[in-house]
């Protein structure tokens, strides 16, 4: 097939531009969830999706609207636990995490009879997306990403520093609120993409890509994108090609990406300069 | 004048032990106030009480005038804490990028950096010698490079109140000397007042007007040159330890050598 036919689909298309519009918010998201060392949120959020979308496919309704209330109640559960009761951070949403993944076991196993669904959001299809999904989508991260703008200097400085942050007058309650809730609203947005079981991977593997070439904050979360989308575009089509599971192979492709350029990084500092 | 810090007798427990017990001081503007005391005895938790970080069991904290609850002017406040442990070798944020974090304390939601950001964040890093290394990561310092960077935040919005943690621990002499030259000049021709904490009693006596002793309680508070004088001096840093500290006041070193008597 001409890559310029492959390009007239329409699925493709609206693969393409969903999924270039979620890698990009979960990169962005995801520098400052690794920075935190909250990269595993994520994770425990996505399973916790695989909850909601049990109780959405019980109710027979659109599992996206009804996983989001319940990831994001979920997200600020895990904080309070972490503030509240003193636990430590991955703790809380080890216990979070397993929660929903035993709700989701639950349900489908009382419920019976939509295993095939659940296994489709476990693992994702982009090629599958609906054109209203799409626009949800774009809305959506668009919204998200200039959340993310506005808190964007807050959130470098809790980043950093957060006791400092507080000093200077940051509410940094506020601020890790508004983190884990963007970071709900995306895992479920990303589960489209990639499934529940890989989602957490849009979320770090570019970020952690784009720290190896120790740049400034802002040019981290550009290549971060980049990486992000480099990597679903290339997916999607060589998914399509080779008649893969899109999102088993973008993520495999970011972690091409990241092994590359860890080592080209590594090889290139050990290589003294030219005249030197 | 209008005091720019006080506490009145101020109070903080964990877990049922007792950190701070009743501590009264007051400070007024371009006062310069050192903080000594063991290890443990709650210099650093009296600085997180006065930052709002931390609440008191009982006592009051008032700043500029305002009971610490009312309080909101943060951008007032430059505080450089305890060496940041843990911090990440792969932050990826530059010198001048965490200067200018020291800013956006004064900045009215949603917090946009503007053109004039950049005079004072060239002059803290001018100030503190670090404009050759501003385009490095933060992490890939040493140590004193990034205590340099975190000094010249602390600074960059020309704060009114300087609350300071061990700033010149990681530091070397020269730079050390140029941050304390620096300082003196914030504090007498900007008025600015400054708290720090320290355990280099040597140099602090060198610039700050007041000292506070801290075990616990106050043990001691009150002006540099009678803290040379102090029992509780004596009993905390040794016998002869007025000769080294004291260098500064050639009257309090007459004094002492009165006291002591000849030889």
């Amino acid at each position: 097939m001409e890559i310029s036919e492959f390009f007239h689909h329409g699925f493709i298309q609206r693969a393409l531009i969903a999924g270039c519009f979620i890698a990009a918010l979960c990169s962005v998201l995801g520098t400052f969830l690794v920075l935190r060392r909250l990269s595993l949120i994520g994770d425990g959020l996505a399973h916790v999706t695989f909850g909601g979308v049990a109780v959405g496919l019980l109710f027979q309704a659109c599992p996206f609207y009804v996983a989001v209330p319940i990831v994001m109640a979920s997200a600020l559960g895990i904080l309070k636990l972490t503030d509240r009761a003193r636990l430590y951070g991955d703790a809380a949403i080890g216990i979070v995490s397993s929660l929903g993944i035993a709700g989701g076991v639950l349900i489908a196993s009382v419920a019976g009879g939509f295993n095939v669904d659940l296994f489709s959001y476990l693992f994702g299809n982009i090629l599958a997306i609906s054109a209203a999904e799409v626009w949800t989508s774009v809305v959506l991260c668009l919204c998200l990403i200039m959340a993310i703008t506005l808190f964007y200097h807050e959130l470098v400085a809790i980043s950093f520093d957060e006791e400092s942050a507080r000093a200077s007058g940051i509410k940094t309650g506020r601020i890790n609120r508004v983190l884990v809730l963007l970071t709900a609203l995306t895992v479920v947005l990303a589960m489209k993409v990639v499934g529940i079981m890989l989602v957490s991977s849009l979320l770090i593997i570019p970020s952690v890509t784009a720290l190896q070439f120790s740049r400034g904050f802002r040019a981290t979360i550009v290549i971060s994108c980049l990486t992000g989308m480099i990597s679903v575009i290339a997916g999607i089509i060589i998914s399509f090609m080779l008649d893969l599971p899109s999102g088993a192979t973008i993520v495999f492709l970011n972690f091409l990406i990241f092994i590359t350029t860890f080592t080209s990084v590594r090889l290139l500092r050990k290589t003294p300069a030219p005249g030197t | 004048m209008k005091n720019i810090v006080a506490t009145d007798r101020l109070c903080f427990s964990f877990n049922g032990t007792e950190i701070l017990k009743d501590i009264t001081f007051a400070l007024k503007r371009g006062e310069f106030l050192g903080i000594v005391g063991p290890n443990g005895s709650g210099k650093t938790t009296l600085i997180k009480l006065l930052l709002g970080l931390m609440a008191p069991t009982r006592g009051s904290i008032a700043l500029f005038g305002r009971n610490i609850g009312d309080f909101h002017e943060w951008s007032r406040i430059g505080y450089l804490p305890q060496r940041i442990t843990g911090l990440n070798p792969h932050f990826p944020a530059t010198v001048e990028e965490i200067v200018a974090l020291g800013l956006i304390a004064g900045k009215p939601f949603p917090r946009r950096r503007s053109r004039t950001d950049r005079k004072p964040v060239e002059e803290a890093m001018d100030l503190m010698d670090i404009k050759v290394i501003r385009n490095k990561l933060i992490g890939e310092l040493s140590g004193g490079q990034q205590q340099r960077a975190l000094i010249a935040k602390a600074l960059v919005a020309s704060p009114e109140l300087i609350i300071l943690d061990e700033p010149t621990t990681a530091i070397d002499p020269e730079t050390r000397e140029r941050f304390f030259t620096t300082l003196k000049d914030v504090n007498r021709k900007r008025g600015a007042t400054i708290i720090m904490i320290t355990h280099d009693v040597g140099t602090i006596g060198q610039h700050a007007s007041l000292m506070l002793y801290l075990d616990k309680k106050v043990v001691f508070y009150g002006g540099f040159d009678e803290f040379c004088m102090s029992k509780e001096m004596t009993d905390y840093f040794g016998e002869h330890s007025q000769h080294l500290i004291c260098h500064r006041h050639e009257n309090v070193i007459s004094n002492i050598e009165g006291l002591h008597g000849p030889g």
